[in-house]
């Protein structure tokens, strides 16, 4: 589908999640926006996937694009799903706007074999030049005044990895970009966004 | 209206109500087996030559087989169909693309056979003696008329309240037979106070002397009015219509305000709300009759697909295979969005496709019934999804 695409172009970071997604798999994405991830997901990958989503129009979007979607509120917590009902349970560029950061990735570990997880990375360069300068950043993938944001996190890649040591949260893989382009070097001061695949800390007998 | 121009909305126009009769007994839960029976029904659009698609709409408790259009032009707005918002060129149910049918239900009082109906045996009205029916013998018939008409499988069956029931049961009796479960503003099964509400409303019917064991119909042939329990069924009317709305509208559209604007210490309308209910309690009873109403409340109180499976709701919704529309709304005190919520995680643990939407909506379980943009959009979004 080509409006799939077109959006597809527009968050260089699905194309680089589908890669984690096996076919057919089981795929819940929280905070799923118009659908675009799952539409994705559904034609590349054959998913059997859900997008969880509050927006009213979001909501009518998704089914439009043809996505299960519910719409539930996420900080009320994903208690209604099963554990590892799902291979892989996403939540893309939201994380900084949950303010139960921890319980949503337990949550997200339970209900899934493996999460994925993206967000801006708040000590890339150019955010470190604007607070430098006296400012909170606004910039591409921070693109809200401090008075407007419907961020309530924020955060670096050091300080996400921090906090994985710490919950024993367990990180598989994780790809850093800026300006739609992987980066290599030093990620938490030169890449804008960072994408996770985590999972919880197998016991030993796993 | 999100993506739905108003002026493309047309009516279906003036439309006429049918019956299909069926010589064929009917078993139903209870135990008792009907003779035959007859559905009045109605339907709009044309049926396409795949048959495919043919959308069934449920009625609630009230409702009846006229969903859509009006029977006078003279009287259109008296006249006009329950859901005719929904149903219709450019609507939500798109006639100018689906084939859609409204059903009275059997043990009706609108043109189907129910406790007005004459028993063929003895030659009067069943009255009490009209069999208690369940969602589950109301699907059954149902199927009558789907053969009837030539369709093996509907595209869909959409309800609201006790037509969300129906509409789930068909999903789970007939898998083979529904593509599209759209279950609105429903619950898997009735809460205590939701029974209790209900078992309020009968008491009042029973209890009226003019209710004669349910058997009204035949005392007094000769008064100018037909006997029938009219209070009972005006308060239990109005019981009922508190229950379907909200407090805050109530609050709103009412408030405390008076009709003389002073106290008059007695019992005549003093503040707008009991004129209000009065005057639904008092068009209600004239509308529709105690013997069904008192069936269709038991019906609701049996509904419970998870009975069968130790209350186990994911274990009865494994019968299910179509695709699902389920929508609630924020001040549905009647049944809850929680209740909604609680198909949706049964429907995914069967790995079913599934869409929720929880509408923002101060009408309370009514709100069902209402245009609201996001119910409106989110409906038409579904109905355009669904290949033919």
């Amino acid at each position: 589908m080509s409006s799939a695409l077109t959006r597809m172009h527009g968050r260089f970071d699905f194309a680089h999640i589908a890669r984690w997604i096996a076919p057919g798999e089981r795929v819940l994405d929280l905070g799923c926006g118009d659908g675009a991830l799952l539409c994705l997901l559904q034609e590349t990958r054959q998913i059997h996937g859900y997008g969880v989503e509050l927006d009213p129009t979001n909501v009518t979007a998704c089914i439009r694009n043809g996505v299960n979607v519910l719409q539930f509120n996420l900080e009320r917590g994903l208690s209604g799903f099963e554990d590892h009902s799902f291979d892989h349970v996403i939540m893309s560029l939201s994380l900084q706007t949950v303010r139960h950061t921890v319980p949503i990735l337990q949550e997200m570990l339970r209900v899934g074999r493996e999460a994925v997880v993206s967000f801006p990375n708040f000590a890339y360069k150019p955010h470190r030049e604007a607070i430098a300068a006296g400012h909170m950043p606004v910039s591409r993938h921070l693109p809200y005044q401090w008075f407007d944001s419907p961020n309530v996190r924020f955060f670096t890649l050091t300080d996400f990895e921090r906090l994985c040591a710490d919950e024993r949260i367990e990180i598989l893989e994780r790809m850093s970009f800026a300006e739609g382009r992987l980066v290599t070097e030093d990620p938490n001061l030169n890449a804008e966004v960072a994408l996770y695949r985590i999972r919880g800390q197998r016991s030993g007998i796993l | 209206m999100d993506n739905q121009d108003v002026s493309q909305c047309q009516s279906v126009g003036r439309v006429t109500p049918q019956t299909a009769v069926f010589e064929q007994t009917l078993a139903l839960k209870s135990g008792a087996v009907l003779p035959g029976f007859a559905l009045a029904f109605e339907t709009y659009g044309t049926l396409n030559t795949a048959k495919s698609n043919a959308v069934l709409v449920c009625h609630a408790l009230s409702g009846n087989h006229h969903v859509a259009g009006f029977y006078d032009a003279d009287h259109r707005k008296e006249t006009l169909g329950w859901w005719d918002n929904l149903v219709g060129p450019g609507k939500p149910l798109d006639t100018r693309r689906f084939f859609v049918v409204g059903v009275n239900n059997l043990g009706g009082c609108h043109g189907s056979t129910g406790p007005m109906s004459i028993h063929p045996e003895t030659r009067k009205p069943y009255g009490a003696d009209f069999p208690l029916l369940t969602v589950e013998d109301w699907v059954a018939a149902q199927t009558y008329l789907a053969d009837y008409l030539g369709i093996d499988t509907w595209a869909a069956v959409i309800g609201g309240s006790l037509g969300g029931m129906q509409a789930l049961q068909w999903t789970l009796e007939y898998p083979e037979r529904v593509r599209h479960g759209m279950v609105i503003a429903s619950t898997p099964r009735l809460s205590a106070q939701n029974i209790a509400f209900n078992e309020v409303a009968r008491q009042a019917i029973l209890s009226d002397p003019d209710f004669h064991g349910g058997h009204y119909y035949e005392y007094d042939p000769t008064a100018k009015q037909p006997i029938k329990p009219r209070n009972g069924l005006r308060l239990a009317r109005m019981v009922g219509h508190i229950t379907y709305l909200s407090d805050d509208q109530l609050a709103e559209k009412f408030g405390r305000r008076m009709r003389h604007g002073a106290h008059r210490f007695n019992y005549e309308v003093e503040f707008e709300i009991e004129s209000y209910l009065r005057h639904q309690g008092d068009k209600f009873a004239e509308a529709f009759d105690a013997n069904t109403y008192l069936l269709a409340t038991k019906a609701l109180d049996y509904f419970d697909p998870a009975f069968d499976y130790a209350g186990d709701l994911r274990a009865a919704l494994a019968r299910a295979k179509a695709d699902f529309f389920v929508a609630s709304f924020t001040t549905d005190w009647r049944f809850t969005p929680e209740k909604s919520r609680e198909i949706v995680y049964a429907l995914l643990h069967n790995g079913l496709n599934v869409s929720y939407a929880e509408i923002d909506c101060d009408a309370g379980h009514d709100s069902f019934l209402l245009a609201t943009p996001h119910y409106h959009a989110a409906l038409t979004a579904y109905l355009q999804g669904i290949t033919l």
